[in-house]
């Protein structure tokens, strides 16, 4: 058993139990409450930068599978569980969790009181930490998380992005033609619209707006991604200029560049949303959506006032915007995750509306 | 918009069976709450007495009558309620929603039924319609077929192979279910099957054994709002009846695909059978080797397992689904514990929550301890920990089995001292039969040296809770192989590190003495010094995401303790732990009155209990609760972090009065009837020497520690006489024995006497009336609350004794001497509180059995009966002047001698449930739970109870009598008289029918067992008895008795084995005959009765 050490900006440390790499790391720390998917969350970008606490005590069960990745690789930069297993059953698992982490040099720490550290990010809200296992002065370490900077104003999606745009799924002969923007795009995004009979080509997220246009493709999908939206003007201006050409869907962070494109405002969250089960209601069905969410920024509804946007959809925990769509245009967007993987599929019709949409243009309703 | 419902009428689940607990009196106590909240009037039908949901206060019209279309018509007929919600009352209130709505009843009085509807019932209730249903939307279900004979199974069978699954229909707790394996065996169990089907059809199934078995509790809102509430996985896999399963929440083996998988599925279900509103509970079985899922059943209703996810999560599923089925839609309804989130979402637990089912095997000997698809448990337990580890040991020390973890707790069957290759592999096939004790005998393999996939092959166990019971054993030999003492004298640091470990994962204090030689108090005072004290932590529906405002904790060994007392006066009421025989709901009746009680007189009230089925740990009931299991450590360590200026363990039952002394030891304030006296009255040779000195007559007897021994004393007071082990309780193994070679052999084999293990043989006062008395004393004063007499033969244990309030054939004088008993020892014995004394008379010599200083099975019926709230008067006294509690509820004139009501109370067995068991009553109870009668004359109430506990009894037909000499009298003649005077035909054996046409009543002769043909057996068989009384013949008639007894259950024919009884059926039968049995409230009563003594 190799020791660890996590603390926090507010100088909390405590000592746990190493696993997956040894080392040291930063980042975040934010809590998901989901019961089910260790192995999505850990490789979904959006938690690029953020050291990710599991409140389900029991990790690691069911092992890692060769199929339920979110992008290729883990994108956390560090995992904190109360217990880790040792032993996995499961018959699609392929490896440990552990040995998992191991190869992709993640460092993870358990044995520690979750519990304790999501109420007190809970209560004093998201905070900046280090998972260590070299140093173990607890000063040096809260000094060590304190140095590390603000999620607010980081563009984090210049990391998660790809290099070279791609085609998903080139032997599709699909029906749609869509253009995603890739702020760090969860692939099960990418395999629902495939699924939808859409053939998707995955661009960088500078891509520039013209060079979209000129590709005249039947639609737009702003992905998800980590980091502070605001960051990112080059991508709000870039939506600016397509928001009344082409259909556009917007994903989490995808949403909130689309707000902010739209005149909106973001601002950080306490220690925002993260889990499977966050009640969403659809304004325009009345319909209660179980929700998978990972967000720590979100859209302010009195920013949107002044705008052509509708407000769609509303978290019922706290009443915050979990959906907008424009009112002259074809575009619309949802905070949270209708991909879900995790989570409920409750949120499915999201895509097939938007491809409903997409239809629409193709059929000149517009 | 709402419904606009202004009365609702509630179903219970009634008596207390197997498959059928007190899980129902908690989710229709919510709905009551909820209900009068609104405004709306509440209607409600049970024939449960020692239901909280029954309590007058509960509802605004509450009638404790039969649950028969009959009364239930009548009761609509009377208070004409706009709704009918049946689904928080089981399978019983389901059923019968069902046959009122197929008689028209619903209809002729446009009851609307509201939380369901029946063509969702059918759908989902019928197996055929289910299938169907699944294969429209695409879901798999088990290959099966319904059958009506037995050739048409034998076909099936052999067109899909062995084993094959046989489930009755509409029958609850898999009553009937059972596993063939071959031909022969599919034969008899099909033919029984059968029988048990009110329908006579019986689902045969493709047998997926050892797949894993997954449980969903989802709920559904009218605007088609949908979210599980919980993931249950079983331990045990397919095979092995959910509610004899361990089971785990949330799902642990499952990834996110797989249990969203189900999640779709239990949506796609619940919308295709139609349950509008409402809560649900889905199974599903899933393959290990590929993930192929079967949808196995849907329960359209709150159950069981919703009572247990409510409790795992903090989410009050039965309070929702009334709200739901008011039209209220799950955003508009708030989650209690947060305050400020909607209910509308799917909690999230981070803990680990096992439930273990509690079995009383030792209570049916003779029934085969296999666990299969039809359940066995009369209870569970619930713990919850940070990991599996920990809440599986804590489930195991909650089962009060006298067990404190998984083995290495000094109570371990074998003792494992080195590598045995042939005893593993006779323990790994002992793995194969699914013994309930199967996870000891899995430590006892891996110390044995099996592996993990030897395990998993034998019992099909999912290989990750293999795993996890692994690493206890492995702890524990981790901890065999340090010095403890010495090193927390050399390095302190280490010792405290390898403790928390052993904490953490769930180890107790017991376990650790044992693993280190040393005694429980060593571990815990060195514990402490060492600082490794529990935290507790909040059961809160989010993982913490939310503040929680509700204090509802369990407790675990980490960092942050949640838990912070208030600085307001508070006492803590220890729990009653599982439900079992003899230790059944009427203790968390008590408990939860002595709750109320506390609160009225503005203490904060603490909880600690383990039973997920009560309304003790609904987190609405006390003002803190601690989820917790009923040990000494456990309940210390709650009491050193809260310090209540007392404890109530006098109301929770035998569990946690055996704590007593431990308590009192530490210097804890044991409010009540102090720990001596207690001990006095449960320590024969004290008690004794008390009687003795107030000059009150008890059976004579004594203990012996020999053979020999025994012999003199049964030859001195003479048989026949009541043998008992002197550890014993609730009459465990106890037996009335007639002669010296029998005695011999039970003692030689049985008992095993020796010096340590001394008998207690006491002479056994045969056709005795017997007598249970329940009273409250303030140490000075006397308030007698009522006495019963019981209908049923001396000998039989007073749980499974049908007995009548007040008394109705005994003298005056017998009268007087039990009320002037019950004073002198409640004064002597310095009771503060409850205490229920049995008697017995015989030849006008009262006697005293046995005194018990606290509450008993009796209190609740007792207080349905009389409109008094005995328990919470009782809690009153151990807080205030006595004089006061007297005048609050106005007792100045209450004579339970004045009472003019009539009240019946009759056990209900599960029998059914137990292939093989011996039906026979004695000194062992074994009745499950009871029904209530009530109304004016003794027939009727006679009546109400019969009908209520399932006896029909017949208004034609032949009546069987066969009385042994001392009953040869008047009494049988002038019973025997009423019945041909109702048209009835009597048949009688040999004695009997002489005795009886000799006093010119015409009784035809019928042969005893190995008399001749037809026998009484065959004629039972032949339907052609349809009421037997059998007074009992001392030992040599034992056999046939049995016989007739069994044959009696088995066919359903209701007898009874006093005359009282018998006096009782003829007046019930009359009373049946003349049409007059009538319905009243227990409000009416209860102001009736308050008229009668204020005059």
């Amino acid at each position: 058993m190799r020791k660890a050490k996590i603390a926090l900006e507010n100088g909390i440390v405590i000592e746990g139990v190493n696993f997956g790499a040894e080392g040291e790391t930063y980042g975040e720390v934010v809590f998901n409450t989901a019961l089910t998917g260790y192995q999505e969350m850990i490789t979904d970008p959006s938690y690029k930068g953020q050291i990710l606490i599991f409140t389900n005590p029991l990790i690691g069960n069911y092992g890692i599978n060769d199929e339920d990745i979110e992008s290729r690789s883990p994108q956390v930069a560090g995992v904190v569980v109360r217990e880790i297993s040792k032993f996995y059953s499961n018959w699609r698992a392929s490896e440990s969790l552990d040995s998992y982490l191991k190869r992709h040099n993640i460092v993870g720490i358990s044995n520690v009181d979750t519990r304790f550290l999501v109420r007190q990010i809970r209560d004093k809200g998201a905070m900046r930490g280090v998972i260590s296992t070299l140093d173990f002065d607890d000063k040096s370490l809260i000094e060590k998380a304190r140095s590390i900077p603000q999620m607010s104003g980081l563009d984090l999606a210049k990391f998660t992005t790809t290099e070279e745009s791609y085609i998903f799924n080139p032997e599709n002969n699909a029906k749609f033609f869509v253009v995603l923007y890739d702020f760090g795009v969860k692939l099960n995004i990418l395999r629902k619209l495939e699924k939808l009979n859409c053939k998707v080509l995955v661009v960088p997220a500078h891509t520039d707006a013209k060079d979209i246009l000129s590709l005249n493709p039947d639609g737009i999908v702003l992905s998800n991604g980590p980091g502070d939206p605001s960051a990112l003007t080059y991508a709000i201006n870039n939506i600016k200029k397509l928001i009344s050409k082409k259909p556009i869907l917007g994903i989490c962070l995808g949403h909130q560049l689309l707000s902010l494109a739209v005149g909106g405002k973001t601002y950080k969250m306490k220690f925002g949303h993260r889990g499977s089960n966050h009640p969403v209601k659809n304004l325009i069905t009345e319909k209660i959506e179980i929700t998978s969410q990972n967000h720590g920024f979100a859209v302010d509804p009195e920013s949107l006032k002044e705008s052509d946007v509708e407000i769609t959809h509303i978290s019922l925990n706290d009443g915050t915007v979990e959906g907008i769509a424009l009112k002259n245009f074809p575009v619309f967007s949802v905070q949270y995750h209708p991909e879900a993987s995790p989570g409920p599929h409750d949120s499915e019709y999201i895509f097939k509306n938007f491809v409903y949409l997409l239809q629409k243009t193709q059929n000149n309703v517009f | 918009m709402k419904e606009r419902i202004s009365s609702v009428l509630i179903i219970g689940s009634g008596p207390i069976v197997i498959g059928q607990a007190c899980e129902f009196d908690y989710s229709w106590t919510q709905a009551c709450k909820v209900l009068k909240q609104l405004g709306i009037r509440v209607i409600l039908v049970n024939n449960n007495p020692a239901t909280i949901m029954t309590d007058p206060e509960f509802s605004d019209a509450t009638y404790l009558e039969p649950l028969t279309p009959f009364f239930i018509e009548e009761i609509i007929k009377k208070e004409r309620p706009d709704a009918l919600l049946p689904t928080l009352g089981g399978q019983t209130a389901l059923n019968l929603a069902v046959q009122l709505y197929e008689i028209g009843i619903l209809q002729k009085y446009n009851v609307k039924l509201i939380g369901s509807n029946i063509e969702a019932i059918r759908k989902a209730e019928d197996r055929e319609l289910f299938k169907k249903a699944m294969e429209k939307i695409g879901l798999k279900v088990p290959q099966s077929e319904y059958v009506k004979s037995i050739e048409e199974g034998i076909s099936f069978a052999e067109k899909i192979g062995f084993p094959v699954i046989l489930r009755p229909s509409f029958t609850l707790g898999g009553t009937g279910g059972a596993i063939a394996y071959d031909l022969e065996d599919l034969k008899v169990k099909l033919e029984k099957a059968l029988i048990e089907s009110p329908i006579k059809k019986v689902l045969l199934e493709q047998s997926v054994i050892g797949w894993k078995e997954y449980e969903l509790e989802v709920m559904r809102d009218k605007k088609d709002n949908f979210v599980v509430v919980c993931s249950i996985e079983n331990f045990n896999p397919m095979g092995i009846h959910t509610g004899d399963s361990i089971t785990v929440a949330p799902a642990q083996t499952l990834t996110d695909k797989e249990y969203q998988k189900l999640r779709d599925y239990a949506r796609l279900i619940i919308n295709e059978i139609g349950v509008e509103t409402g809560g649900a509970n889905i199974q599903f079985a899933v393959n290990p080797e590929n993930g192929e899922t079967l949808v196995i059943e849907m329960n359209p209703r709150v159950s069981r397992s919703s009572a247990l996810a409510s409790k795992a999560t903090g989410f009050p599923i039965a309070k929702i689904a009334t709200l739901l089925a008011l039209g209220y839609t799950l955003d508009e309804i708030p989650n209690d514990i947060t305050k400020k989130t909607p209910a509308s979402f799917e909690p999230s637990i981070d803990y680990c929550v096992v439930k273990i089912p509690r079995w009383d095997f030792e209570k049916f000997k003779e029934v085969d301890d296999t666990l299969g698809v039809q359940m066995k448990s009369v209870g569970e337990v619930m713990a919850i920990g940070r990991n599996f580890k920990e809440a599986f040991q804590k489930a195991i020390r909650s089962l009060e089995i006298e067990r404190f973890g998984l083995g290495c707790d000094g109570k371990d069957e074998i003792e494992i001292l080195g590598k045995d290759e042939n005893l593993k592999n006779q323990i790994l096939e002992r793995l194969k039969q699914n013994k309930w004790d199967n996870f000891f005998w899995i430590r006892h393999a891996f110390k044995l040296g099996a592996t993990i996939d030897e395990i998993y092959t034998a019992t099909k166990i999912d290989k990750w809770f293999i795993y996890n019971l692994r690493e206890i054993v492995e702890i524990e030999e981790e901890l065999k192989n340090t010095d403890i003492f010495k090193t927390a004298l050399e390095n302190p640091n280490l010792a405290k590190e390898l403790i928390l470990k052993a904490k953490q994962n769930g180890f107790s204090d017991i376990q650790l003495a044992h693993i280190w030689k040393t005694t429980e108090k060593e571990i815990r005072s060195l514990r402490k010094k060492l600082n490794i004290i529990p935290v507790y932590k909040t059961i809160d529906t989010c993982s913490a995401e939310f503040e929680s405002y509700t204090p509802y904790f369990y407790s675990t060994y980490e960092f942050e303790n949640e838990s912070t007392p208030t600085q307001r006066r508070k006492i803590l009421i220890i729990g009653s732990g599982p439900n079992r025989i003899g230790q059944g709901i009427e203790f968390d009746y008590t408990n939860v009155h002595a709750v109320f009680a506390l609160k009225e007189e503005g203490f904060e009230t603490i909880m600690i209990n383990c039973n997920p089925e009560t309304v003790s740990t609904d987190y609405d009931t006390a003002d803190r609760l601690y989820f917790e299991p009923i040990t000494f450590e456990d309940v210390m360590n709650v009491i050193e972090l809260e310090k209540p200026e007392g404890v109530i363990l006098s109301f929770g039952g035998q569990t946690p009065l055996k704590l007593a002394k431990l308590f009192e030891s530490e210097g804890i304030k044991i409010l009540g009837t102090s720990p001596q006296s207690i001990d006095i009255a449960e320590d024969r040779g004290k008690f004794a020497q008390l009687l003795d000195t107030l000059g009150i007559n008890y059976p004579p007897g004594d203990y012996a520690n020999s053979i020999e021994s025994a012999l003199e004393i049964a030859r001195k007071i003479g048989y026949p006489v009541l043998v008992r082990p002197s550890y014993v309780l609730g009459g465990k193994a106890m037996k009335i024995i007639y002669r010296e070679n029998v005695l011999i052999d039970y003692l030689k084999h049985e008992i095993k006497i020796s010096k340590d293990n001394p008998v207690l043989i006491d002479k056994f006062l045969e056709d005795a009336f017997e007598y249970d008395v329940d009273a409250i004393c303030d140490g000075k004063n006397v308030l007698l609350l009522g006495i019963m007499e019981h209908i049923e033969e001396a000998g039989i244990h007073s749980g499974d004794s049908s007995c009548v309030y007040p008394p109705f054939m005994s003298s005056n004088e017998t009268i007087q001497k039990i009320i002037e008993y019950t004073q002198k020892i409640a004064i002597a014995l310095n009771v503060i509180g409850l205490i229920n004394i049995q008697f017995a008379e015989k030849d006008g010599i009262v006697y005293v059995l046995e005194a018990n200083p606290r509450s008993s099975r009796t209190v609740p019926f007792l207080s349905k009966a009389t409109g008094i709230p005995f328990a919470r008067i009782a809690t009153k006294i151990l807080v205030k002047n006595s004089d006061e509690v007297m005048q609050e509820f106005n007792l100045k004139n209450f004579n339970h001698k004045t009472v003019k009501i009539k009240a019946c109370k009759t056990p209900v067995f599960s029998f059914s449930k137990l292939p093989n068991i011996n039906v026979f009553l004695g000194p062992e109870m074994r009745s499950t739970g009871e029904v209530i009668g009530l109304s004016y004359s003794l027939g009727e109430s006679f009546a109400k109870a019969q009908i209520g506990a399932g006896n029909n009894l017949p208004l034609y037909g032949n009546v069987l009598i066969s009385v042994n000499d001392r009953d040869k009298n008047e009494k049988i003649i002038s019973i025997a008289k009423e019945f041909i005077n109702l048209g009835f035909k009597i048949l009688a054996t040999d004695g009997t029918a002489k005795f009886l046409n000799l006093n010119g009543i015409k009784a035809e002769k019928v042969f005893k067992v190995n008399e001749g043909h037809p026998d009484i057996v065959d004629l039972i068989k032949e339907g052609k008895i349809n009421f037997i009384i059998n007074t009992p013949l001392g030992e040599t008639s034992r056999f046939d008795e049995f016989a007739i007894g069994r044959n009696a259950i088995k066919y359903k024919v209701p007898f009874v084995t006093t005359l009282s009884a018998g006096f009782s059926a003829v007046e019930a039968i009359k009373k049946l005959k003349e049409g007059k049995l009538t319905i009243k409230s227990l409000q009416e009563y209860h102001r009736e009765i308050k008229y009668e003594f204020a005059k």
